[in-house]
């Protein structure tokens, strides 16, 4: 089992939120509630990693406590020969109408951050994510 | 939805009265956005350069070090080879470069899963790169974490090792569907190993829609034609994008002996003060 700070999913969330902290500067918020972000299984990111390293990336920094939301996109190739648009698995892209192997990837390597929660007020102290 | 924020929560009551004020800002920003701008400076500095850099990943003890030890004394010094090895626990693999009178770079940054193109760039200030015509850049020993970091490199060449057997590519199809090439090493294995199958790879290859080339080979008793040919086409590539006619203003390539940076730019570079420091 790989340790939470030996995987690349913890730069990837120092880098989510890094993002989203800049976001929140930009908007004068003090505190991020939510972040929302979506993954596709051939990112290279795993979910459940990218869920453990967040409270210890977050620590101390304005997306402490904040939910982090995230959506799997599903895998797409593009078949030139079909001229159409399928779900594909992870390992096989191959086109499921016709087989043939020279398709394009559409979806399912994104790794966004699609949008934050702000909130103006840093009154109340965040509900822990992960008690 | 949520009536006080307009969020699209199941459980928006945890939002306290005194949360009217949340608002949503849409981002839509790539993860990896700080890495891929740092591999793009990286990129920058290896075409201005005009040399060939090729990113090896595999598994551990796959046969990297071994391969460009061999690489090293194949080419019997027609090209101008250096390396930044990513073993980041020991000096070994530098060591074993430096053996066969090449110059090596070591990324040390302690127990890192992958190289990222900020600790290149860092690297490649240490090297001599418009003397070089060829940079190797031996990746962790890990077939998940490095596929993830583009370094700036012009290919991706993934090392199997016969005895981990031909289902790699459909187990880590992250990493091979990325790769340029894909090195089948320690061939010699091969007769025996009664269950791996050089063809098998390659339709494995395709079935992830790469073109990608798959050529066994053996370090150890060679020969390593076939990948040195791949290697030359790749320099002949490069040589033809730093050769061609330079459009107007382009001023990398009006001032050929200007330095891309300030020799000291890896100081105070935007890419690293960005970079926070690990907790
Ligand atoms: N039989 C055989 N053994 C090989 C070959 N290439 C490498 N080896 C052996 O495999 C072992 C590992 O090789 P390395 O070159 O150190 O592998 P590596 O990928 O650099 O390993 P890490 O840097 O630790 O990830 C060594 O004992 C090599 O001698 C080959 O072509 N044939
Ligand atoms: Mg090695
Ligand atoms: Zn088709
Ligand atoms: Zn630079």
């Amino acid at each position: 089992m790989r340790e939470p700070r030996d995987v690349h999913e913890l730069s990837l969330c120092r880098s989510l939120i890094r993002q989203a902290a800049r976001v929140a500067a930009e908007h004068g918020a003090p505190r991020i509630r939510r972040l929302c972000v979506r993954i596709g299984p051939l990112s290279g990111v795993e979910v459940a990693l990218m869920r453990e390293a967040f409270p210890l990336a977050s620590r101390d920094t304005p997306a402490e406590g904040a939910r982090l939301e995230i959506a799997t996109a599903p895998v797409r190739v593009h078949c030139p020969r079909c001229a159409q648009e399928t779900e594909a698995r992870v390992n096989d892209l191959t086109c499921p109408r016709c087989g043939d192997w020279q398709t394009r990837l559409t979806g399912g390597d994104e790794l966004l951050l699609v949008s934050v929660d702000l909130a103006a007020s840093a009154i109340e102290s965040p509900t822990p994510s992960n008690p | 939805m949520c009536q006080t924020c307009g969020c699209a929560l199941p459980d928006h009551l945890q939002h306290a009265s005194s949360e009217h004020d949340v608002h949503t800002v849409a981002v839509l920003e790539g993860l990896k956005a700080h890495n891929d701008a740092a591999a793009g400076h990286n990129r920058a500095h290896f075409d201005r350069a005009g040399l060939l850099v090729v990113n090896l990943m595999s598994s551990p003890g796959a046969g990297k070090t071994r391969l460009l030890e061999a690489t090293i004394e194949a080419l019997g010094g027609r090209h101008r080879l250096a390396v930044i090895e990513g073993d980041l626990e020991t000096e070994n693999d530098a060591r074993r470069i430096r053996a066969k009178g090449v110059p090596a770079v070591q990324i040390t940054t302690g127990s890192a899963c992958h190289l990222d193109a900020t600790m290149v760039h860092r690297a490649l200030h240490a090297l001599p790169l418009e003397d070089l015509d060829i940079l190797f850049i031996e990746n962790v020993g890990n077939l998940v974490c490095p596929a993830s970091f583009d370094l700036g490199q012009h290919a991706s060449v993934t090392l199997l090792s016969t005895p981990e057997g031909d289902d790699k590519p459909l187990k880590y199809p992250v990493m091979f569907r990325q790769s340029d090439l894909v090195l089948i090493t320690k061939a010699d294995l091969l007769p025996v190993l009664d269950d791996f199958e050089v063809a098998a790879v390659e339709a494995h290859m395709r079935r992830l829609a790469s073109p990608a080339p798959v050529l066994a080979l053996s370090s150890r008793t060679g020969p390593l034609d076939a990948w040195l040919a791949w290697l030359e086409t790749g320099l002949a590539e490069r040589r033809r994008h730093v050769f061609r006619p330079a459009p107007d203003g382009e001023r990398l390539l009006t001032r050929p002996g200007a330095p891309y940076h300030a020799p000291d730019h890896a100081q105070d570079h935007p890419l690293d003060s960005s970079r926070s420091p690990a907790p």
